[in-house]
């Protein structure tokens, strides 16, 4: 750190000089800069970290370059930023942000909060995000030295580093059964077995490219996965919902039976539910789990009591082909058992077998599945085709009928690969 | 590290177990119902009668230690030593006594000046993304962009005004971070990448040549350095190729703007998962407080809440009205640059007679 003892801190750039900034310390939101202000009379990188972006504010331009930097046995988890104005400010000349796996849940003790700001603090700035877009706990502003130190210091508190780059990405999820009734299955708990499960794949790149897992109790989706995982874990259930009618019943009173048309009845997305008298009238079968009428009724009516999962795939934004939403894979699975939880890894296994040993660089699980096409996937991990993986059935006449082609060599056996959603029919076949 | 002692590797998650609030280990996998008491607070209730109100608190996201220390000042005083967060980075105290609520949220207002909101129809903290405080590709703020956008609107935060919630979120590059929400904002740039021919070496020309989109990168030598050259006409100024090679530069200052999308969202609730849609374009990239970017969501906001029925998100009513009806009434013009375009592009036309006349 030999550059930051020469630094000349000329007192322009330890002094705060931020204008621009100062306009956000108005107004009624909680405002960063006055927060960070504080700060920057313990931490004086704070103040030159300010400085910078006033000037990024000023000149409506950014002035941090990204480079590369790894802690012992790992092979991400820190985002590496190198300041273009290092002879200015001479304490952002490295100034890294440490990836750290929050707690499932993002629940806290604040022993284990505290335990967090002050190792951060002591080889940082301090400075915490709660939390990133990642699902990470986010800590800024480390040098070289204090990354490396901060992190031993993190990893000795039972903290570890989250994932960047071509790899596993740090999970997250809901709160789940911890706090929700809705939640059905215990996606705290899965969270935390699965990122504990492929813990290496998080830490160290070997994938094409990033692969994200979100996991959220039901259909509502509090942990934003549909749209920002490439896997979403979703909770749903087989079978009925339960209907308690007393509390239909109390509910058509307190709201009107107008209210329950309006709301209930007619925004229904099967049109499954309807109304006599003051019982609610339900064809499960046509129930595709939306969670709506519950989420209205909610004292009235629960999920089902044959709880599960519905996992899907493939959604990221834009780059590079346009949007890819996630897509179901399965349609349910329960998750209860330490063999639930085994089937669900080996599928986890097969996915990444397949799209890591076919796909090209920086290709999402979303972008080789549109490339290859679902069919030749589904091939691909062993899983057979169900008309709820679809909106509708091919319209396109131009098909590879495989039984109706001719046949391979004379002789040689069509390999029928192993099928993760069918039991095997005898271990003779095989 | 000098051949010191490394700590554990590999721990994974944090033992979530040790840091549940006393009534949510109690009663975890056996609560009943909750309630929405007013804005801000819930009321969890379990099946043995347990409850739980829990408070939301905006935060800014980004904190200092001192500002986490007083958060957990005010947990250990009336929540047993126990919090946590939303995922749109609000704190979430809990205190099972009815009368312990209001002296919280006393606290939690003088102490941390914090806002007491976003549950249920309101609009929740903005998912944001790192922008000029600490990314290397942004051509905006986040922080200070939410910020002003969250003075502008603290009100429909602290209240529940809207026919159903109001995610938002913003990205300060195309790539995107800030990802689907009810409103969108994101910068947009508008010229091919300035290519930096004498500091290409830095990159993987391969890299830099696959990762185009729309194949208009190609491998070129330039004054006998080995380079690439981009193809005006196909370049549709996305950045994907600055995010992977730094002498690719995209932004500019002078001429970057930003856009409003509507209508995304993830939840299954009624209609599917919905991916936003372009509604307002060519807006300033105006710092420090983007008042023209406040006044386009303001106007769309206040339109979806006088026009929107209980329960349908902003994406569920604009297409109950038709796009037609959400330009007339938001007054922003429907232009040739709405309509999209690629591989996709015929599906989104109106492939019937129904039109509202």
């Amino acid at each position: 750190m030999a550059e930051k003892n020469q630094g000349d801190n000329s007192p322009d750039t330890k002094e705060l000089n931020t204008p621009l900034l100062d306009e956000l310390e108005e107004g009624p939101w909680p405002s960063f800069v006055t927060d960070l202000k504080a700060l920057s009379r313990k931490k004086p990188q704070v103040a030159q970290l300010l400085n910078q972006l006033e000037e990024s504010y000023e000149d409506r331009w950014n002035y941090w370059t990204g480079t590369v930097l790894n802690v012992s046995g790992y092979g991400g988890g820190v985002i590496a930023r190198l300041s273009e104005k290092k002879d200015k400010y001479p304490d952002l000349a490295q100034f890294h942000t440490i990836r750290i796996i929050a707690p499932p849940g993002f629940v806290y003790s604040t022993k284990a909060l505290r335990n967090l700001a002050e190792i951060c603090e002591k080889h940082g700035t301090g400075i915490l995000q709660l939390h990133g877009l990642t699902g990470d706990i986010l800590a800024l502003g480390f040098d070289d030295e204090g990354t490396f130190a901060a992190a031993e210091d993190l990893m000795e508190n039972g903290w570890d580093l989250g994932g960047s780059g071509a790899a596993l990405r740090t999970m997250q999820c809901c709160v789940g059964q911890a706090r929700c009734e809705m939640a059905c299955f215990d996606t705290m708990k899965t969270t935390r077995s699965l990122t504990n499960h492929y813990i290496s794949l998080l830490h160290r790149p070997e994938f094409m490219y990033k692969f994200k897992i979100k996991i959220s109790g039901c259909a509502n989706d509090c942990a934003n996965a549909m749209i920002g995982a490439d896997m979403p874990i979703m909770g749903t259930w087989r079978g009925p919902m339960q209907i308690e009618q007393a509390k239909v019943a109390e509910f058509i009173d307190e709201k009107g039976v107008e209210y329950v048309i309006d709301n209930v009845i007619t925004r229904c997305p099967t049109r499954c539910i309807s109304l006599k008298g003051k019982e609610l009238v339900v064809d499960h079968e046509d129930c595709v789990r939306c969670m709506h009428c519950i989420n209205v009724m909610h004292k009235a009516l629960k999920p089902g009591k044959e709880r599960g999962i519905t996992i899907c795939l493939g959604a990221k934004r834009t780059l590079k082909i346009g949007d890819t939403m996630s897509s179901v894979i399965v349609p349910f699975m329960p998750l209860e058992t330490e063999e639930d939880f085994e089937k669900l890894t080996d599928l986890i296994d097969r996915i990444w077998d397949f799209w890591n040993d076919n796909s090209m660089d920086h290709e999402r699980i979303g972008e080789f599945i549109a490339r290859v096409g679902l069919a030749t996937f589904l091939e691909g991990v062993g899983l057979e085709p169900d008309p709820r993986m679809v909106d509708r059935p091919r319209t396109s006449p131009y098909i590879k009928f495989e039984e109706l082609a001719p046949g391979p060599f004379e002789g040689e056996q069509k390999q029928e690969p192993p099928v993760w959603n069918r039991e095997p029919e005898s271990s003779e076949s095989a | 590290m000098n051949g010191t002692k490394l700590a554990p590797r590999d721990q994974g998650a944090p033992d979530y177990t040790k840091f549940l609030h006393p009534a949510m280990a109690r009663n975890y996998g056996k609560w009943d119902y909750h309630e929405r008491i007013r804005p801000g607070v819930l009321l969890y209730v379990a099946e043995n009668g347990d409850t739980l109100y829990t408070v939301r608190a905006g935060s800014p996201r980004t904190m200092s230690p001192d500002l986490i220390r007083k958060i957990c000042d005010i947990a250990d005083r009336y929540c047993q030593g126990y919090l946590r967060f939303s995922m749109r980075t609000n704190v979430e105290f809990m205190v099972e006594d009815e009368a312990d609520v209001e002296p919280l949220i006393e606290a939690i207002k003088t102490e941390l000046g914090f806002p007491i909101g976003g549950t249920g129809p309101s609009i929740s903290n903005i998912a944001h993304t790192q922008g000029w405080l600490h990314c290397n590709l942004p051509g905006t703020d986040a922080a200070g962009a939410v910020k002003a956008l969250m003075d502008d609107l603290i009100e429909e935060f602290e209240n529940e005004r809207f026919p159903n919630r109001v995610k938002i979120a913003t990205s300060c590059c195309q790539i995107n971070c800030g990802r689907h929400a009810d409103i969108a904002i994101i910068v947009q740039h508008h010229h091919p990448p300035r290519i930096d021919h004498t500091n290409m070496q830095i990159c993987e020309l391969p890299k830099v040549v696959a990762i185009c989109p729309v194949a208009a990168i190609r491998p070129a030598v330039v004054d006998g350095n080995p380079s690439v050259e981009v193809v005006e006409e196909k370049c549709m100024y996305c950045g994907a190729c600055h995010g992977q090679c730094p002498s690719m530069e995209i932004r500019d200052a002078d001429t970057d703007t930003l856009s409003i999308w509507v209508g995304g969202k993830g939840s299954n609730a009624r209609t599917g998962p919905s991916l936003m849609k372009l509604a307002v374009w060519g807006l300033p990239n105006n710092p420090p407080r983007w008042p023209e970017v406040s006044a386009a969501v303001r106007r769309i906001l206040e339109t979806y809440k006088e026009e929107g029925k209980d329960w349908e998100r902003v994406g569920e009513w604009i297409e109950r009205i038709g796009w037609q009806r959400f330009f007339e009434k938001t007054g922003f013009p429907f232009t040739k640059y709405h309509i999209e375009d690629g591989p996709q592009a015929m599906w989104t036309y109106n492939r019937s007679t129904h039109v509202r006349i």
